[in-house]
């Protein structure tokens, strides 16, 4: 059977490249590389409105292995920055869910950003769809 | 906007560095600014745009959250517990306003 | 795996069908996706079950002739009847009908006799309660009494969901075995909702059981009838659940799965430690376990008409070898557990006159699987757009319903194991060509998507009155082409309304008559049904 999905977005959405431009200026013009984080979110979304996702990055958060903050974007939304969390050392672990809006099935991206200046890249499709039938 | 609720899921007990995960929850319509009324006009922006988690006064966790967050944000994330004290936690509206919520616990 | 070579002309016995030399220790008995089926019933398997990506060709995307071919199965023997379509409408005069929960229990008490009790486990993978009119009648409760009979050690769930979480709550409370599902959270707090896994000692090994629901119900079901619940394929979970259970000691792990073949088999290839995955929701039926790494995945077919053996022999905390068998349950010659019939009866009784209450007769072939028609959907897709005054009418992919020969009379039973749900409502609605466009493209990507675990499992939506071609291996958006009016042979239009009929839609308060009532009064105006092949979609693969 189908559903209508509402979304909380009426107006146009981002450019692909406006995603591009956003992690830029949180690198600092860095390109990140893949590795080191890991972003979780359900392939197919349950509701648009309120998709978990989650975060974690393999950091020791202590001494010069810490993690300074991740940000999150959902590439096909009207403006592309979800969420940017900062850590610090009573964090005991870099790891952080919260739930976000996708206007469509689009690509969401996590950039770490680490205290020694590195930075780290993942990104999931999560397909936000009418509804199907099943077996 | 009615008043925001919080609710927080935290052990009561931890012990000495123990790295305890912490939940929260608040009550809130998070308008993204982008949505139209019925006759075409603007819906002005309204959402809590940042989170803060200290624990006796440091900084355990922070998020700036941007309009894409869901209705009723939800966080979750890990804190390290050195000392028996207090998670103090606040959210900050778009209007100014500032939510706050405070649970202690107790190192064994 | 494969049964005795019996020929066409040979009778079968129960013993062919049961007898099995064992091997090692521990047997795990599998059946899944019954969807309330409980007495003996024809069910046609799909001509037509195409897979894309990687999984272009392979099982279960192998259908008819390719598939008696891959399995070196005889044309005419009662596997072929089985586990194809290939002249199924004759065979089916000669090997009669497949399955009931009777003949499932004799199956399983001769199991159990023959392993020892102490060794067998009874896993069930869910689609169980939902389905017939007497389960939609009494919200699942006459399937909960009739497999409590059957003594089960777990189960998992898809449909069941769809009697809304409190019912849901209330039969799983009162079940005397696990129900499984380590991917539904509490939506709220991101909690387990239910037991993940559970540890059980069987032939002296410990085997551990994990649960996985259908990833998919609050997508492809109401999820307003279980709004606290979330699902998802969590792969995470997974991983992390076997590792516990091998932490805690495991020798043995099985997957009982709800996640649909491709899904299984991708996770197979994925999660490492899973010895078994029991697989279901896609209502596939393999002969042979496909193995993926070391893993083996079992595929047990759908509405009573199959029950998987596995046996395990389990030395030094690893599985060393195995045995299997799927098991075919033909009624004629499977003899009914008295028991069980007597039980099956009993919950039956108060439906009996309106079960058998007839409605029509049909003179094609009634079945529903295959990728883009069945003739059951066809007199469905009929009816809406009689009964309903459409120009399009839009029937679900569902994988379920039982098949319906030449000759047979349609009876309230045959109609309700066609539609029986607890969202039946026969809207009516004004869609534009490119509303049209757009359901018809995401649900061809829920079949057709190359990430298996992007798929939904069941089959492309229905239309009546309306044809169109679909390139499979093209992405969503441009799948779907050449949309047409039929009645008039011209294009749909995208921004032109067309009147569409449908049911089972996920909307809350989704208005109309229940389908079964429209289906049966189109039958009243037009008691005997003729489906003529249809042509209306034209498939690129
Ligand atoms: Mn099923
Ligand atoms: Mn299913």
């Amino acid at each position: 059977g189908m559903a209508v999905i509402g979304l909380p977005f009426d107006l146009a959405l981002a450019a692909v490249e406006d995603t591009e431009k956003a992690i830029m200026d949180f690198t600092g013009g860095k390109k990140p590389e893949t590795g080191k984080i890991t972003l979780t979110a359900p392939e197919i979304a349950e509701n648009g409105n309120t998709v978990p996702v989650s975060i974690s990055v393999d950091s020791a958060m202590s001494g010069d292995d810490m993690v300074d903050s991740v940000i999150i974007f959902a590439e096909g939304n009207p403006n592309p920055q979800v969420a940017t969390f900062r850590f610090s050392e009573l964090s005991g672990s870099a790891e952080a869910t919260t739930r976000m809006r996708l206007a469509k099935t689009q690509n969401v991206i996590a950039v770490a950003k680490m205290k020694d200046g590195s930075v780290f890249i993942d990104k999931k499709q999560v397909k936000v769809t009418i509804g199907g039938c099943g077996g | 906007m009615a008043n925001p609720k919080p609710r927080i899921k935290i052990p009561k007990t931890a012990s000495a560095g123990e790295v305890i995960t912490i939940k929260t929850l608040i009550s809130h319509e998070m308008e993204s600014g982008q949505r139209k009324d019925k006759d075409g006009n603007p819906i002005p922006r309204q959402i809590i745009n940042k989170f803060t988690c200290a624990f006796n006064g440091t900084t355990v966790f922070e998020c700036d959250l941007d309009p894409a967050i869901s209705a009723n944000p939800y966080f979750e994330f890990n804190a390290k517990v050195p000392e028996s004290g207090s998670f103090k936690f606040t959210w900050v509206d778009d209007d100014g306003s500032v939510y706050e919520s405070e649970q202690a616990i107790e190192v064994k | 795996g494969g049964w005795s070579k019996a020929s066409a002309q040979q009778m079968l016995s129960e013993d062919d069908l049961l007898s099995m030399d064992g091997v090692g220790t521990v047997t795990l008995i599998h059946i899944t996706d019954i969807h309330a089926q409980v007495k003996p019933l024809y069910f046609r398997e799909p001509s037509i079950n195409l897979g894309v990506g990687e999984v272009k060709g392979l099982p279960p995307h192998v259908t008819g002739a390719d598939f008696l071919k891959l399995y070196n199965i005889e044309p005419g023997s009662p596997q072929a009847y089985a586990l194809t379509s290939e002249d199924f409408v004759s065979l089916a005069k000669s090997y009669g009908r497949m399955g009931g929960l009777d003949r499932v229990a004799t199956i399983v008490k001769r199991i159990r006799a023959d392993r020892g009790e102490d060794n067998v486990l009874l896993l069930d993978g869910g689609d169980t309660w939902q389905g017939s009119y007497t389960a939609n009648q009494t919200a699942g409760a006459d399937m909960v009494e009739l497999m409590n009979a059957l003594s089960p050690d777990a189960m998992t769930g898809h449909w069941e969901f769809t009697y809304g979480a409190e019912r849901v709550k209330e039969l799983v409370d009162g079940l005397p075995f696990s129900f499984l599902g380590g991917n539904i959270y509490d939506a709220e707090w991101n909690e387990p909702a239910f037991e993940a896994w559970k540890m059980f000692e069987k032939g002296g090994v410990k085997v551990a059981v994990i649960g996985q629901a259908f990833p998919y119900t609050p997508i492809a079901n109401p999820r307003w009838m279980f709004p606290d619940w979330s699902f998802g394929i969590r792969e995470e979970d997974v991983i992390k659940n076997v590792a516990d259970a091998r932490a805690a000691g495991a020798d043995v792990v099985v997957l009982l799965s709800h996640n649909g073949f491709d899904v299984d088999r991708k996770m197979a290839s994925r999660v490492e430690g899973i010895d078994v995955i029991l697989t279901g929701h896609t209502h596939d039926a393999l002969p042979e376990p496909v193995i993926v790494n070391q893993t083996l995945v079992i595929a047990s077919g759908s509405n009573g008409k199959f029950v998987s053996r596995v046996d395990l022999d389990v030395r030094g905390g690893k599985v060393q070898g195995y045995g299997h068998r799927l098991i075919p349950v033909f009624s004629d010659v499977i003899a009914p557990d008295a028991e069980m019939t007597a039980l099956i009866d009993k919950v039956r009784a108060p439906y009996e006159a309106e079960l058998a209450r007839e409605l029509g007769r049909t003179d094609s072939l009634l079945y529903r699987r295959g990728n883009f028609n069945g003739t059951f959907d066809d007199l469905f897709c009929d009816a809406l757009l009689s009964e309903r005054e459409a120009d399009i009418s839009l029937s679900p992919g569902f994988r379920w319903g039982a098949s319906l020969l030449p000759g047979q009379a349609i009876t309230v039973e045959d109609l309700h194991s066609a539609c029986a749900m607890t969202y039946p409502a026969a809207y009516r609605s004004m869609m534009t060509g490119t509303t049209i466009k757009d359901i018809l493209e995401d649900v061809a990507d829920n079949l057709f998507n190359t990430d298996p675990y992007y798929q939904q499992g069941g089959d492309m939506v229905r239309l009546g009155g309306m044809g169109y071609t679909i390139d499979i291996n093209q992405p969503i958006g441009s799948r779907i082409s050449g949309m047409t009016l039929l009645k008039s042979g011209e294009a749909i239009e995208a921004g032109r309304d067309y009147a569409v009929a449908g049911w089972a839609s996920v909307n809350e308060a989704t208005e109309g008559p229940p389908i079964w009532d429209v289906v049966e009064a189109h039958l009243a105006k037009n008691p005997v049904v003729t489906v003529n092949e249809n042509h209306s979609v034209k498939v690129i693969a």
